[in-house]
């Protein structure tokens, strides 16, 4: 049975019940009114289809549910103070593995699992960015099972997406229905864009003269998270570019501009490491900025996140994360990971392979619900086939248990039913640790799914933080 | 043995471009084999950005050339003291955690061929095993320039059977890192005594880290560990990663390319 938000023995859970008395009001003509006015300002703005950099039709509106999902000024405090010690401790354990590597030495992770992975990077060896911080927005997914009981799911400390869709939905909720914010005591996110521009700020490397400039870096019209890049630089009033918009002079990176080129002190970039700089990483990349590294590590401009962070945030570093709070902070995780199997143990492999029907198996490197196999949903022969997957390459794989996630309130067809929800909130990393009271909700809107991916059936939700 | 280098890379544009930006990678860095006596960068029309030395060792800088400009020339003028460590590469900063070399790369990819070559030998240790390696890769690629490109993978020039040093370093970090030890590209300078062969002097070879002993250097061209006669400028996974010059010019142009290397020895002074 999974853990109802709504209701519990019963009853209406206290977050809910305004809620409840609102959507029970509400008429189904109006509800189907108010839901064609919601898609329609969805697609005014032009927010597309695309999150999490899971392909899927561009154009296609990403299914938006009217009911809030609530937490508790309680609930979510517990949950901040979690999501904090995570995104500290992810950070000094990148500030660790690129220099003394101390975790390793200690025999608290394995090396090759660190120095062998794919998203660690030689180049930035010995480099400490400024504040010492790698990961600037991290974005954790967590689940929830019970009342009292949250889980992290993964982590992400690349280039996090989404954050767009926290806004939106607020945003279009208030426009639509002004009263229900009236009558609820609902923490505000649209601080979003200024801390982020301010954490960013806080990151200027040392060479910045005066207030630094901060530049987002596309890789253009064509990613599937365009709409979102232009929609930051927006709301934090910075110039969106490209990387043929930068050029690298005298040790300085520069912004073409029609006034002549102006120096670019911090770089959010939404570009992968391998396409940063052609002269360090792929030589064929267009979407960089040539001689972009050689100036970033000698300290004349900041990319956030820090190329190289995301050795933090594989599925294999995954299970060493707790690991990682005892380590660092000598604290024990406020949150907890979800019971993992690493296939390249032995003991683990005979269980999974003895166990797939009731497991959920995962590619180490995948990413938007692809490349995954959940036991109780699949059939025999699809169970078959993904073993002969894990077994030409094992160490390609994890596992994890089928969490019976949340439910929360979904307008469906029907009138309002339960559905399972996932939660990814914005943890920002300058010279403080800064997260928003809210995140992106995203919702299975089939019976009984748990896949709450949008390019497989999800859709999202605003996120409300009650006030005491 | 005291070596005179001068090194000079000419790039040629058939219309001028408006900028080039390069990063360096040209520098030996001081250790037990090398001691740098003197050493002067410089790129014609050109302004030195920065300058660093990354986590493994090597001294980097960024160059940026304001055009429009049709020639560039990025020229090295040095004097490098040398020692015979047996290709022990000793006094070495770095913090690259070895291991880091373990990965392979599309030009160090080892195919079924490189891995029945790997696992064809057998040493006693891991420094017998590297000298096995060696050989083994000096056997199966004979030196021949002109039959190999920049581009050639390691697996490409073990078929083909010919290669030059790139072609014998690539292959022998492929079947290093096959036999789980960690291997890397060096990129840097030979003097050899053989008159008329000036395409010698701009060398490569692989690094293997055996053990306690370290990174040691094996050229598998020379079918020898590197001695006093080799000066080294930086490494990576690769060719491609550890070169020495690497740049981009912005503009539409065809790029020519012209390199003179040349290494000798100066009789020390009494």
């Amino acid at each position: 049975m999974s853990y109802n938000e709504m209701i519990e023995s019963g009853e209406v859970r206290p977050p809910y019940a305004m809620l409840s008395d609102w959507v029970a009001s509400m008429p189904a003509e109006m509800r189907q009114m108010k839901q064609a006015e919601a898609e329609a300002l969805f697609r005014r703005i032009g927010i597309t289809f695309a999150v999490y950099g899971e392909g899927g039709d561009p154009d296609r509106l990403i299914p938006f549910d009217m009911v809030p999902r609530v937490f508790m000024q309680s609930e979510w405090r517990k949950l901040e103070r979690g999501i904090k010690q995570r995104a500290r401790a992810l950070n000094a354990f990148l500030r660790d593995v690129y220099s003394r590597g101390e975790i390793v030495r200690a025999g608290r992770i394995p090396a090759r699992l660190v120095y062998e992975n794919a998203a660690y990077e030689k180049a930035v060896v010995g480099f400490v960015p400024p504040r010492g911080v790698f990961s600037h927005i991290v974005g954790i997914d967590i689940v929830r099972t019970g009342r009292d009981d949250f889980y992290v799911l993964e982590d992400n400390c690349r280039t996090p997406s989404g954050v767009s869709y926290m806004l939106e939905n607020r945003e279009i909720m208030m426009r639509m229905f002004p009263g229900l914010f009236r009558n609820n005591r609902i923490e505000p996110v649209d601080q979003y864009p200024e801390l982020l521009r301010r954490t960013l700020a806080s990151v200027a490397p040392a060479k910045c003269e005066g207030a630094p400039t901060i530049v987002i870096l596309t890789p253009g019209h064509f990613n599937s998270a365009y709409y979102e890049h232009s929609f930051l630089a927006n709301l934090m009033g910075v110039e969106l570019v490209e990387g043929s918009d930068l050029f690298v002079d005298g040790g300085f990176v520069y912004m073409r501009t029609t006034q002549g080129p102006k120096r670019v002190d911090v770089i959010y970039r939404r570009i992968d490491d391998p396409f940063l700089d052609p002269l360090c990483f792929r030589k064929d990349s267009m979407l960089g900025v040539p001689g972009l590294m050689d100036v970033y590590r000698s300290g004349g401009v900041s990319i956030a996140s820090a190329p190289g962070a995301g050795v933090a945030d594989d599925k294999a570093i995954y299970t060493f994360v707790p690991e990682m709070i005892r380590f660092y902070l000598g604290e024990e995780p406020l949150l907890q990971n979800v019971q993992t199997w690493t296939l390249w143990k032995d003991d683990d492999y005979k269980y999974v392979m003895a166990n797939l029907k009731d497991l959920v198996v995962k590619e180490v490197h995948g990413s938007g619900g692809y490349g995954m196999l959940i036991g109780p949903k699949a059939t025999k022969e699809e169970i078959a086939k993904f073993a002969e997957l894990i077994k030409a390459n094992p160490s390609n794989y994890i596992a994890q248990p089928t969490l019976a996630l949340s439910t929360s309130p979904t307008f469906v067809a029907e009138g309002i039913a339960p559905r399972h929800v996932d939660l990814r909130p914005y943890c920002l990393c300058g010279d403080r640790v800064e997260l928003v009271p809210g995140g992106l909700t995203r919702v299975a809107l089939r019976e009984g799914s748990l896949v709450v991916n949008s390019s497989q059936g999800g859709g999202v939700k605003d996120t409300w933080v009650l006030t005491e | 043995m005291k070596l005179k280098i001068t090194h000079e890379t000419s790039y040629s544009y058939d219309t001028p471009v408006e900028a080039l930006v390069q990063s360096l990678r040209l520098t030996p860095s001081v250790h037990e084999g090398q001691r740098v006596c003197e050493w002067h960068i410089t790129v014609s029309s050109g302004q030195r950005g920065v300058a660093f030395r990354d986590g493994a060792g090597d001294w980097i800088e960024g160059w940026s050339v304001r055009g429009p400009v049709d020639t560039v020339t990025v020229s090295i003028n040095g004097m490098i003291e040398t020692r015979d460590t047996a290709g022990v590469l000793r006094g070495h900063r770095e913090t690259v955690n070895p291991i880091v070399y373990l990965r392979d790369t599309p030009a160090t990819k080892a195919d079924e061929a490189l891995i029945r070559l790997a696992r064809s030998v057998k040493g006693d240790d891991a420094l017998d095993l590297s000298h096995k390696l060696m050989a083994a890769v000096a056997e199966a690629i004979t030196y021949t320039p002109g039959v190999t490109e920049a581009s050639t993978s390691a697996a490409e020039a073990l078929e083909l059977g010919q290669g030059v040093c790139q072609d014998h370093a690539h292959a022998l970090i492929a079947c290093a890192r096959e036999c789980g030890l960690p291997a890397r590209y060096v990129s840097g300078y030979l003097h050899t005594s053989v008159e008329g062969k000036p395409h010698d002097a701009a060398h490569a070879w692989a690094e293997i880290h055996v053990g306690s002993l370290g990174w040691v250097g094996f050229d598998a061209a020379n079918a020898c560990c590197p001695d006093e006669r080799y000066v080294r400028l930086g490494s990576g996974y690769d060719a491609q990663d550890a070169a020495p010059v690497r740049g981009m010019a912005f503009g539409i142009s065809v790029e020519s390319l012209d390199v003179r290397v040349h290494v000798e020895e100066v009789q020390q002074e009494q």
